[in-house]
This record gives structure tokens, sequence and C-alpha cells, in this order.
């Protein structure tokens, strides 16, 4: 992966985004790109982990590749930690957070 | 060193190394494991063995650059500033995940290098190489060490970025970063036929 973290996307609202956890808000998990993980183990770690297919893993890690991260999940907070802790466990640069 | 994984029938993958190889990736690992740090659970663990059980991990991330990239924050954006939600978050998350995820990681780190010590290089066919065979689960053990070696490497090289990681690969041959980057190159060819050993997927 080769581009550096992009910006923040998200539009300046001046109150913190995690001001408020809404509950009916999902969560999600984002993967940032890095110029060390290779092409084909993320998409490996993609199928693997979340049991994606190879077309599903591949576009994620261009999209994670390209534009600097991609949203591989969604669900609960609990969950979406879970997803986290787990990208970490590969060495994958991942965070969570409410979207909105 | 041009060796690489191949697929195994029934599963796993196998590759040739020779004495060079083996001591280069167990001297790396073994650097990998002790920056990882031991099984520091608290100071009474002997004494009570629940107390580690529910022992918390720190809540600040590493300052060691390396250990920082293998153990990142879970909230907010890298590379822009936390806000203070953000922190307290990735503090807590912190706090109940890096012991397993430290543990997870020395736990793949030592299988590496016990599969290597099992090689005899000396007996091996082929003068000094020896072939490494590994279970599936060994693969995954390995396929995360290859990465975690990689990822601890490119923070010691700085390479923060593609353009940088290219410049490091024209490196003159008298420059002391040199041999990481070979390493750092080789270790790539490795996880990456180890990976395609894994399967049609």
């Amino acid at each position: 992966m080769s581009v550096a973290p992009v910006e923040i996307e998200r539009p300046e609202t001046g109150e913190s985004p995690f001001a408020v956890t809404e509950p009916d808000v999902p969560w999600v998990t984002l993967v940032h790109n890095d110029p060390v993980n290779l092409m084909s183990y993320v998409t490996y770690v993609f199928q693997a982990y979340f049991g994606y297919s190879k077309d599903k893993a591949r576009k994620l890690m261009l999209d994670v590749h390209h534009k600097g991260r991609a949203t591989v999940s969604s669900g609960s907070r609990e969950e979406m930690e879970r997803d986290v802790q787990a990208m970490h466990g590969y060495g994958l640069w991942a965070t969570l957070s409410q979207d909105r | 060193m041009s060796g690489h994984f191949e697929p195994l029938a029934g599963g796993g993958a196998a590759i040739a190394l020779d004495e060079i190889e083996i001591s280069i990736l167990r001297n790396l690992t073994v650097q990998l494991l002790e920056l990882i740090g031991p099984d520091d659970g608290p100071a009474d663990a002997e004494e009570d063995p629940l107390a580690r059980l529910f022992a918390e991990g720190p809540s600040e991330p590493p300052a060691d650059p390396a250990l920082a990239r293998l153990f990142p924050d879970a909230y907010g954006t890298p590379g822009a500033e936390q806000d203070e939600q953000a922190r307290a978050y990735a503090a807590e998350f912190r706090r109940y995940t890096e012991n397993d995820l430290r543990a997870r990681k020395r736990d793949d780190g030592l299988a590496v290098v016990r599969s290597l010590d099992g090689l005899s290089p000396a007996d091996g066919p082929g003068g000094g190489a020896a072939v490494l065979r590994l279970s599936p689960e060994g693969s995954r053990q390995w396929l995360g060490t290859l990465n975690d070696l990689r990822l601890t490497i490119a923070a010691r090289l700085e390479i923060a970025d593609e353009d940088e990681g290219d410049a490091l690969f024209r490196l003159p041959d008298d420059d002391p970063r040199k041999p990481m980057v070979m390493a750092y190159l080789w270790l790539g060819g490795l996880q990456e036929t180890l990976i395609e050993t894994l399967g049609p997927r």
C-alpha cells in the first residue's frame, strides 16, 4: 500500500465527533493505508477475517490503497471494537468511529 | 536469498532455507520478541492467578515508533490530533486489549523461533540447506510474524510513504541502512509467496 493517510474528510462542525454517542447511529471499522502492508496481505486479511469474497476483499483493499482508508465493517460499538482488535492482530492500521 | 514458500499437499507450506537465512530470520524474530517484551503480568501473579486474568494493560500508546505501529490507537484519525473523547476511548480500549495482543504476537514469534530451531541445515539435502514444513496453523503464525517484522523494520527505516520506500531501495551499497533494506525486501518476498500458498481464494 503506498499512499499516505488522507486528511480528515468529515466536515468540521465545531463539535467533537465523539461528544454525543447516539445509540441508533452505527459504528464503523476503518482500515487506513500504510506503505508496508502488501496488497495481497490486506486482501487475504479481509477474506480470512470477515469472510468476504475475493472480489469484495480486493475492492476494499484498493479503496484503502487509493482513497487512504475504507470502511470494512459496521455494527455496534462493541462489534467494531472486536473487529479493530482483530485488524491490529493482523498488523493492519484500523480505527473505529461513529458513522455520521 | 531466493527461497520461496510452496504449498504442501493437504495444507501448509514448505520452504528451503540455508544456514544464513535461518540465522537472519531467527535473529530478527528474537529482536521482535525482545521489543514486544515478556509476559509481564502483575508482580503478585503467582500468589493470585486470577490477578493476571484481570490485569489491565497500559493506557498510553508506546513511545517506540515500531511498537506504536504494532499497537496503534483504536480511536481517532491517524495523523490528526485526537480530541479528548477519542483519547479517552483509545486509552480504555488499550487497557483491555493490548496485553492480549502482545501475548498473541509473542506466541506467533515464539512458534517461528521454535520451528527454525527444529531445522538441521547441516544434515539437509543440497549442502547446508534445510526444508521447513509448516502446518496451516504454522503458516498463519509465520504470516503474522513476517508482517510484524516488516512493520518493525519499516518503522526503524522510517518508511512513511511509498516514495521514501522507493528511495531506500536505491541506496548505494555502502549505506549503513542497506542490510536492513535488503532484509525488508527479502521478508516481503517470503510473505508474498507464503500468502500465495494459502490457496485459491
